[in-house]
């Protein structure tokens, strides 16, 4: 016992002392900007260099497409026709302005604003239902199994025939392409509610309606929004590939298109249209689920 | 404590001729046999025993989780049918909601009576108050240690100012520090509220440290083997633990539950084969060794 306390004594007196000789001098002086900013690098030095290091990564990639392109490199893939950066950042700059483009992506929007949010409206109360009750578990669950493993693109020709009108069709499969990935998810996350926490809700007065409401449904949240971030991607795919078979319209209509009218440079403005929006909307759904679930904030 | 929903002290859980089966695919298990408990209002009781012996499945059905076979509880003379705020419960697993602060967790019991928030409010800071924690209202339960979190269990379960109060083994995820410290604490709101207490655990010195009457129960099927009056004076000081009165009560609901122990283990030991474990008994019995 005695020779940890010894071991222990100077660690722990040490610091009290130099606290005490250098505890006034910060409390009188603020630390100049100088010494805060090396500070603030020393804390941040990891994120700083990730940061550096991914905008060289993406420059690197930029030059070697770059080069591919200006030497129209053909070393089994082609690249002889294939646009160079600074012709697709021609075709952007042209493109911002041009008011068909803008077009383009609002539909787009719009198509994935509805029917992704359509399969979140029936996809996680389906879910929740099916999770809690047993009986329309086993009566929804075995149709839902046999349909989920059909792509959302194999449903174009189908969705043709039952919708009225093109757009709605389209906005049927990126419905269907989102729909399963939510609905699957928030049956994961209520059969993961821990059983303790009903039970203590249950013994401090509440009802299957509160318990519902208070427990099961933040229970399952997590995964929940897992189902949304998945069902967002997914959506995009749908999305993109119905626009390309039956579209006038939208981004992925614009990106064939631009290939059928031999402009290069816009299928890889398309390309990289569709990413970006692809990266917003997941980000939005991050965003919305730090928001709603303010205890899993880091 | 004015905030704190003021009852009169009663609580009178009554166990008579309980049994408790479940069926499994060799027909049905018996859990828990022909056991009568009583808790008078405001009295502490403790149950202890083997692990596996059905203490726990005994508090589930005084809380109202399970239905027994056969036999009746009842709390106040009314059959208890399911669970209620009228028996407030602790878990060894804390279960609190991570997803609400700890003020909303204490408020939970009232805002499910309909108490309006801001009266709900005021009753959860008193409350956290009381257990020390009125800094942490705010933070959810992720960042609280052990021994916070299960204060926040314990006050959660007192807000709704249940007849009697159930614990199951509710300290033992803590080291042996804070456990000390929290066997403090629900003493003393223990006494100030004046709740009747059933409290399981598997921890002797805790049962006597605690309890004004301590139940002794016998390995699967379980029932009670003993029922041991705890006379010590109140209020207790952790300096009690070395009294001889202490130590004689100790020696004795050890021996008892030693018994019970290797009754248990040693079907669990003929069961698994010793003798494919190479291990000698020179000739002696497993009790015997052990």
């Amino acid at each position: 016992m005695s020779s940890p306390a010894i071991l222990r004594h100077p660690e722990d007196s040490m610091p009290a002392t130099a606290i005490a000789e250098t505890g006034p001098g910060p409390v009188a002086t603020p630390p100049s900007f100088g010494t805060l900013a090396l500070r603030w690098y020393r804390l941040n030095r990891s994120g700083l260099r990730a940061i550096a290091i991914g905008i060289t990564s993406l420059l690197a990639f930029l030059l070697v497409w770059h080069l591919l392109t200006t030497y129209r490199v053909v070393f089994f893939v082609r690249f002889t026709n294939v646009p160079s950066p600074l012709a697709v950042y021609a075709s952007f700059t042209k493109a911002i302005h041009d008011p068909k483009f803008l077009m383009h992506i609002l539909l787009s929007c719009r198509r994935i604003l509805v029917g992704f949010s359509l399969a979140a409206i029936v996809g996680v109360p389906l879910g929740l239902v099916m999770g809690r009750f047993k009986l329309v578990h086993e009566i929804i669950f075995p149709v839902a199994e046999v349909l989920r493993p059909i792509p959302a693109i194999a449903w174009v020709p189908m969705a043709i025939m039952l919708w009225p009108t093109n757009e709605q069709s389209i906005v049927y499969i990126t419905f269907l392409g989102s729909f399963f990935p939510i609905l699957v998810n928030t049956l994961h996350g209520m059969t993961l509610v821990d059983p303790v926490l009903v039970r203590a809700a249950q013994c401090l007065g509440a009802r299957e309606r509160s318990i519902f409401r208070e427990v099961y449904y933040p229970a399952s949240l997590p995964h929940i929004f897992t189902g949304l971030t998945v069902g967002m991607g997914v959506a995009w795919v749908s999305l993109i590939a119905a626009e390309m078979i039956s579209g006038q319209y939208g981004i992925g209509y614009f990106t064939w298109e631009a290939y059928s009218l031999v402009q290069y440079a816009d299928i890889a403005l398309g390309m990289i249209a569709i990413g970006v929006l692809g990266l917003g909307s997941s980000l939005l759904i991050r965003g919305a689920g730090q928001l709603v679930m303010p205890w899993r904030a880091k | 404590m004015s905030e704190i929903p003021a009852k009169a002290p009663q609580g009178h859980i009554e166990v008579r001729s309980f049994s408790l089966s479940y069926d499994s695919i060799e027909g049905p298990v018996q859990a828990v046999t022909d056991t009568q408990i009583h808790v008078k209002p405001g009295e502490f009781v403790s149950i202890v025993g083997p692990s596996g012996c059905g203490k726990s499945t005994l508090l589930n059905a005084v809380a109202g989780f399970l239905k027994p076979t056969t036999g009746i509880v009842t709390v106040d003379g009314e059959r208890v049918g399911g669970p209620s705020a009228e028996r407030g419960m602790v878990f060894q697993q804390y279960s609190l909601f991570p997803w609400k602060t700890v003020r909303e967790n204490v408020e939970f019991g009232l805002k499910m009576r309909g108490m309006p928030r801001s009266q709900r409010e005021r009753a959860a800071r008193t409350l956290l108050g009381l257990a020390g924690l009125e800094a942490f209202e705010k933070h959810y339960p992720e960042k609280l240690s052990g021994g916070m979190k299960q204060r926040v269990g314990i006050v959660r379960a007192l807000a709704t100012g249940p007849k009697v109060l159930l614990l199951d083994e509710p300290f033992g995820a803590l080291d042996a520090q804070t456990r000390v410290i929290m066997q403090q604490i629900l003493t003393n709101m223990w006494q100030r509220l004046k709740i009747s207490v059933l409290f399981v655990t598997h921890d002797i010195d805790e049962a006597i440290f605690l309890s004004d009457r301590v139940y002794c129960m016998t390995a699967r099927p379980g029932s009670i083997k003993a029922e041991i009056p705890i006379p010590l004076e109140r209020p207790r000081q952790q300096s009690m633990m070395m009294s001889s009165e202490f130590l004689a009560l100790r020696r004795g609901l050890m021996s008892l539950i030693r018994e019970e122990s290797l009754k248990a283990m040693g079907g669990e030991i003929n069961d698994l084969g010793m003798r494919g474990l190479n291990i000698e008994l020179h000739g002696q019995s497993l009790a015997e060794v052990l």
